[in-house]
């Protein structure tokens, strides 16, 4: 977990919604199958006769080469290398599940309903301050009444950054992730139901500011966008391999300060690349307006795909 | 780090199995974590520490597994193994490869009683 911010589950709240998700392991003893754990007498009972007709058959002799297939297996692995009824032993459960599985679940889901609707989804990604909101606010201004649009606004805290959004016109609802570090795939599942999105429409995920966490969870997108901003350190997709790697487009914003740094863009770019060979770059300005008819292009041709086929 | 996050789904998974196959207690959780995805076993087992508890997999031993990265390269048309993502083909110095193994986060069984 994040020792830093100590990121887990709970706390994560929906605009309009409230809690959304409980506090599951916050309160240790609520579960309910915590009072169960501590039976292992009646464990020890309850496997009793399940151990006795499987040691049967062992005695006969065709143990312990059979694969793990699913489930209740193998008796016989123990320490003491058969079972003795009224004795606990253990026993192996395969499992063989992505730990990611849920997560992967509810975004398969998202996608599946941005599919049907027609909708390009884009999840921005990118440190803290570096001009993410900025950039989306622009976006938005100047791309207003040429397609349906929502935004969907991750962060710990506030709902500045959607009311930001709103200001444009735009569509749009906050998710405040309290501890977490990221949004995940189930908090966009909420997040859609309740905001709603249009048919044919470009739907921004304006992820937790941080170049770590959000890369490990698909939300169901169509696109990862990474924001990177000169400010910045140019060794940062080193410093952060997962979030470049797993990116589709960077976006390098406010290049109208680099007469005023050392930044030394190539360098940054040819580090990315080493991370994601053949990955789209574009240098833009949220300031000035440079680049921006690329991008805003970019997302055009990724509407033109997503749309329903009439 | 997002370990906290990915230790509750691993205990979720835990829960789900002792309903669905009946035990009770967790000895051990086997574990396969790819060098190359963007977990710390650390953290994991710190995070699993603390959403386990009062759950049939509290005080449960992790074990972790960790495969190397797995790359094909294009170039010299082959599989090599890599241990950073930024890291060229050893063999010929390139980056023009794709991941095919490395950043699995699996639960690859459980030792229950």
């Amino acid at each position: 977990m994040c020792t830093v911010c100590g990121c887990g589950d709970g706390e994560t709240k929906i605009e309009g919604q409230g809690q959304s998700q409980g506090h599951h392991h916050e309160h240790e003893h609520v579960l309910p199958d915590g009072t169960v754990v501590r039976h292992t007498h009646d464990h020890a009972g309850h496997s009793h006769a399940r151990a006795h007709a499987h040691d049967h058959d062992h005695d006969h002799g065709h143990d312990h080469h059979h694969p793990h297939d699913e489930g209740t297996l193998h008796y016989g692995h123990g320490a003491a290398g058969t079972s003795v009824p009224g004795m606990s032993q253990t026993r192996l459960v395969r499992i063989e599940q992505d730990i990611l599985a849920k997560n992967d679940s509810f975004a398969a889901v998202n996608r599946q309903l941005f599919a049907a609707k027609g909708v390009f989804v884009l999840n921005l990604m990118s440190s803290p301050g570096s001009g993410k909101t900025t950039l989306l606010a622009r976006t938005l201004t100047d791309l207003k009444g040429r397609f349906p649009v929502a935004v969907i606004e991750g962060d710990q805290q506030t709902s500045f950054d959607a009311d930001r959004i709103r200001a444009t016109g735009a569509p749009a609802i906050q998710i405040n992730t309290g501890k977490g570090c990221h949004l995940d795939a189930q908090m966009i599942t909420q997040a859609v139901g309740s905001l709603g999105v249009a048919d044919d429409s470009v739907l921004f995920i304006e992820n937790v500011g941080n170049l770590v966490c959000p890369a490990g969870f698909d939300l169901g997108e169509a696109r990862k966008v990474v924001v990177l901003s000169v400010t910045e350190g140019e060794d940062k997709p080193l410093k952060y391999p997962n979030m470049f790697a797993a990116a589709d487009l960077l976006l390098v914003t406010k290049v109208d300060l680099l007469p005023h740094l050392t930044f030394d863009v190539e360098r940054m770019i040819g580090y990315a690349r080493q991370l994601k060979p053949g990955l789209e770059v574009m240098q833009v300005s949220s300031t000035t307006g440079q680049g921006l008819d690329a991008w805003y292009a970019w997302i055009e041709a990724g509407l033109a795909k997503a749309k329903r086929r009439a | 780090m997002h370990e906290m996050a990915l230790s509750q789904g691993i205990v979720d998974v835990i829960r789900e199995q002792a309903e669905a196959q009946g035990f009770r207690t967790v000895k051990t959780v086997r574990l396969v974590i790819g060098r190359l995805s963007h977990v710390e076993p650390d953290a994991i087992e710190f995070g699993f520490d603390v959403v386990s508890r009062g759950t049939p997999a509290e005080g449960a031993r992790l074990e972790i597994e960790r495969p190397p990265g797995q790359a094909y390269c294009i170039a010299c048309a082959k599989t090599v193994e890599i241990a950073e993502r930024y890291d060229p083909c050893p063999d010929c110095g390139g980056h023009q490869w794709v991941l095919v193994e490395g950043e699995q986060m699996r639960i690859k069984e459980l030792e229950v009683e």
